[in-house]
């Protein structure tokens, strides 16, 4: 067993059982804190599997801007209620309707039809590295999908600026 | 060599936490946080597609779906003050305006 597979093993246990913590968690700000720590096993794992400019973005844009957000508006409103029970009475059939949905879609990657076979590369540096070859892609290639998601995020924000300023009326 | 199949049970390990969270927490900040975990399951899927097959779409639609969740962060937390202001708490079965 080579360093990057013991070391891919490591961290996706360990974001498996932080994103366990993430929604076993009583208080909204811990989940927060455990989150953080998931994203960044994930990014370690992104690693392994060849994609550091993505492992970078990660870290930048979820554990460092999106958990920041939730942080941020946690502290805002004040969430923590201290109510006594943490989850609906819908929780059994959610954990149903999960399983369900998990055996359904390992049916189909596992089984026969659609097994994924083949195991990840252990080298793939192209000239220039990770960064410019993704660079190179997306700016020729996938030059419109690029456009249409700068609009979007012009879009969420205009709507996030309009949602947040203005008090709706009961 | 680390086989595909684990890195898509470990995709989907993280997409059943998802789910499950997302649908039986009340505190809407953890269903959101699970959104943003199920975002990230179908990264770890796209990547380990993208290092197997051994070219760089999974990792551009990757950066698309990071693009999407950062809107929906921004949206949803947008939402969340605009509902705290009308209804003084974050417990969903309080947002029942809509249901009949």
């Amino acid at each position: 067993m080579s360093w990057a597979q013991l070391f891919f093993y490591v961290f996706a246990i360990l974001a498996v059982i932080m994103a366990l913590m993430v929604i076993t968690r009583r208080k909204a700000v811990h989940s927060a804190i455990f989150l953080i720590l998931a994203f960044i096993c994930f990014a370690a794992t992104y690693v392994i599997m060849n994609a550091e400019l993505l492992a970078a973005i990660q870290v930048l844009v979820y554990a460092g801007g999106v958990v920041g957000l939730i942080i941020f508006v946690i502290m805002l409103v004040g969430a923590e209620e201290g109510e006594v029970k943490q989850t609906h009475g819908q929780w059994l059939i959610a954990g149903f309707v999960a399983l369900l949905l998990v055996v359904e879609v390992a049916f189909i990657l596992l089984g026969t039809l659609f097994r994924p076979t083949g195991a990840l590369a252990s080298k793939m540096v192209p000239a220039g590295g990770n960064t410019e070859a993704l660079g190179v892609v997306l700016y020729t290639k996938y030059l419109f999908p690029f456009e249409v998601a700068s609009v979007l995020l012009l879009a969420a924000m205009i709507g996030a600026i309009v949602l947040a300023k203005y008090k709706l009326k009961r | 060599m680390i086989p595909l199949s684990h890195v898509i049970i470990f995709s989907l390990v993280i997409f059943f936490i998802g789910v499950v969270g997302a649908l039986s927490r009340r505190n809407v900040f953890i269903v959101l946080m699970s959104i943003e975990l199920m975002l990230n399951a179908v990264n770890i899927a796209l990547i380990g597609i993208s290092s197997a097959v051994g070219n760089l779409i999974g990792q551009v639609l990757a950066i698309f779906i990071i693009c999407v969740a950062a809107g929906e962060a921004a949206v949803g937390m947008a939402i969340v003050v605009a509902l705290y202001r009308n209804r003084f708490t974050v417990n969903v079965d309080a947002f029942n305006l809509m249901k009949w």
